[in-house]
């Protein structure tokens, strides 16, 4: 079964430390080992991006950023055997955050992918 | 009770990523993959009676392997005791207590790695059966529960129960050591390992018997043992073959299947549907077997084949002519009937069914294709394209009496009702 995890979060005015990026190098290569992390990347903050959209039949194009919403802070797509085994992925990263970059509040919404393993 | 049975689940989650390595650690220090089962099958007995109570520990992986290694510890040391009580001492068991007297258990977590491709290389052994093999590997590596796996190959419960308990006494009783083969033997014992992993990919890729034409969850399995494996093996140019050859088969399994459930040909699939992010692992791999150089073996050569499907938007616009050609290069390596059989589809293809049926023709009188379902389901296709409607009626009827498939056999029925006499059929391209 596929799943979607989003983070979004609000930082804190400190910068990242660079133990968190090197926990989230090392917890990205254990789950790429157990075969279960298809793909993962960073995402710029919404200020980089836009919004497209429709209400009442018309077309919109909006410029972030986004204000009314947490900022996306990257994405990731695992493979995995239950929401439970996803579950316990997305805590241990958000842990990795916990102990290493005080202050950062957030959450990773997990979200089942439809397919063939499921979900479809 | 709510909270209690998150908790188990969220046990059970912990458990499937952290049983293999935990197996692996432990068979090392006893040196027996089935008292290291047992032991980590305690440990998790303990997270299961603790946790609900006192919450999931933050590093739930290292108290399992914490509280597994003492047991272990403990049964090494009460065995090495009992040993010597008995005074059996001829002098290797003697030396053989003493070492594993004090297994030096902190070094443990360096070795994970060489511990995980030891138990892979140990549960694929070939002294075992290729069921034992598969079912052992989809309990020790895999993380799958016995009742797991016997849904996953159709079998009842006790029978995998006891395949596994007498696979874990072969290896025991032959003494098969704890080790990665040595070079001279790595080749051979390495085609075992894949020949497990595909074979537990082949079942749930083509369901060889029940309703379900495909199990993608024993796809899904396979797929994450051949990429646990290319992590270990990263210079075998094989492993990396297998791994294109399984993800890019993988990406077909949302479209070989008709909203009813019933299969659709490689020539009839709606290609928007394969998934794109599997295509691009797959072509990923390929390149990486290619990087490594060297001859390819047979999986990287049916990758390389898997690969002129992946890459072409339509049935025609397929380069028909280098898969003839890579089945000619794979018939060389491993020649078999099955590839010939191949190798005729796409000369039929590439050439003309005229081409492709004299090929398939050298195969009718083949014992080891009597029975086999693809040879009359060919030979029906190249000979409904030739114009010859009541024999390609005859090999699709037969096709369909000889799976045991019921949707494969309602798509050959299918086949057999659209074959009119000639001239009576719309004309196809």
């Amino acid at each position: 079964m596929r799943y979607l995890m989003l983070l979004s979060g609000t930082n804190p005015a400190t910068p990242p430390p660079p133990a968190l990026y090197e926990a989230i190098m090392k917890l990205g290569g254990e789950a790429t080992e157990a075969g279960v992390l298809l793909d993962t990347a960073g995402l710029l903050p919404s200020a980089a991006g836009a919004r497209v959209g429709l209400a009442d039949g018309k077309v919109t194009v909006t410029d972030g950023p986004f204000t009314e919403s947490k900022e996306l802070i990257s994405y990731a797509l695992y493979d995995v055997r239950s929401r439970e085994e996803a579950i316990e992925w997305a805590s241990r990263f958000v842990k990795l955050h916990r102990d290493l970059w005080p202050g950062w509040a957030g959450q990773t919404d997990i979200l089942q992918v439809m397919g063939p393993g499921g979900g479809g | 009770m709510d909270n209690y049975e998150a908790t188990r689940s969220a046990i059970e989650a912990v458990w499937r990523i952290e049983s293999p390595r935990l197996i692996a650690g432990l068979a090392r220090i006893t040196g027996d993959v089935g008292a290291a089962e047992e032991l980590a099958q305690d440990a998790l007995v303990i997270a299961l009676e603790q946790w609900p109570v006192q919450g999931v520990p933050d590093g739930p992986g290292a108290w399992l392997m914490a509280t597994a290694k003492h047991r272990a510890v403990d049964l090494v040391r009460r065995r090495a005791r009992y040993d010597r009580k008995l005074q059996e001492v001829g002098r290797d068991m003697e030396a053989q207590a003493q070492t594993l007297g004090e297994p030096d258990v902190d070094k443990m977590d360096d070795h994970i790695g060489d511990d995980l491709l030891r138990l892979i290389f140990i549960a694929c052994h070939p002294i075992l059966s290729t069921g034992a093999r598969a079912a052992l590997t989809l309990r020790l590596i895999g993380g799958l529960t016995t009742s797991e796996i016997a849904r996953a190959f159709l079998v009842p419960e006790p029978t995998i129960a006891q395949r596994i308990v007498r696979a874990k006494r072969a290896l025991a009783e032959a003494k098969i050591p704890f080790e990665i083969p040595a070079r001279g033997e790595l080749t051979g014992r390495l085609r075992s390992v894949l020949e497990v992993i595909y074979l537990v990919f082949n079942e749930g890729y083509s369901a060889t018997s029940g309703a379900d034409w495909t199990r993608p969850e024993l796809c899904a399995e396979a797929l994450r043992l051949g990429r646990v494996l290319a992590g270990l093996m990263p210079r075998q140019i094989e492993v990396h073959g297998l791994v294109a050859l399984m993800e890019l088969q993988a990406s077909r399994i949302g479209a070989r299947t008709g909203p009813g459930g019933e299969p659709v040909l490689l020539s009839d699939q709606d290609r928007r549907r394969w998934d794109r992010l599997l295509i691009r692992h797959g072509l990923a791999a390929l390149d990486r077997a290619e990087q490594l150089g060297g001859a390819p073996g047979p999986y990287v050569l049916q990758a390389e084949i898997a690969a002129c499907h992946a890459r072409a938007a339509s049935v025609n616009d397929t380069d028909w002519e280098r898969i003839a050609a890579l089945y000619v290069v794979l018939a060389h390596l491993t020649p078999s009937p099955v590839v010939e059989l191949n190798r005729a589809v796409a000369v039929g293809m590439a050439y003309g069914p005229g081409k492709g049926l004299a090929i398939a023709d050298t195969l009718t009188g083949e014992p080891a294709l009597a029975g086999y379902v693809q040879l009359p389901a060919v030979r029906g296709d190249l000979l409904a394209r030739l114009g010859r409607p009541d024999e390609a009626r005859a090999e699709f009827t037969r096709a369909a009496a000889l799976t045991s498939n019921e949707r494969e056999r309602a798509l050959f029925r299918a086949r057999a009702a659209e074959c009119r006499p000639a001239g009576s059929q719309d004309t196809d391209p």
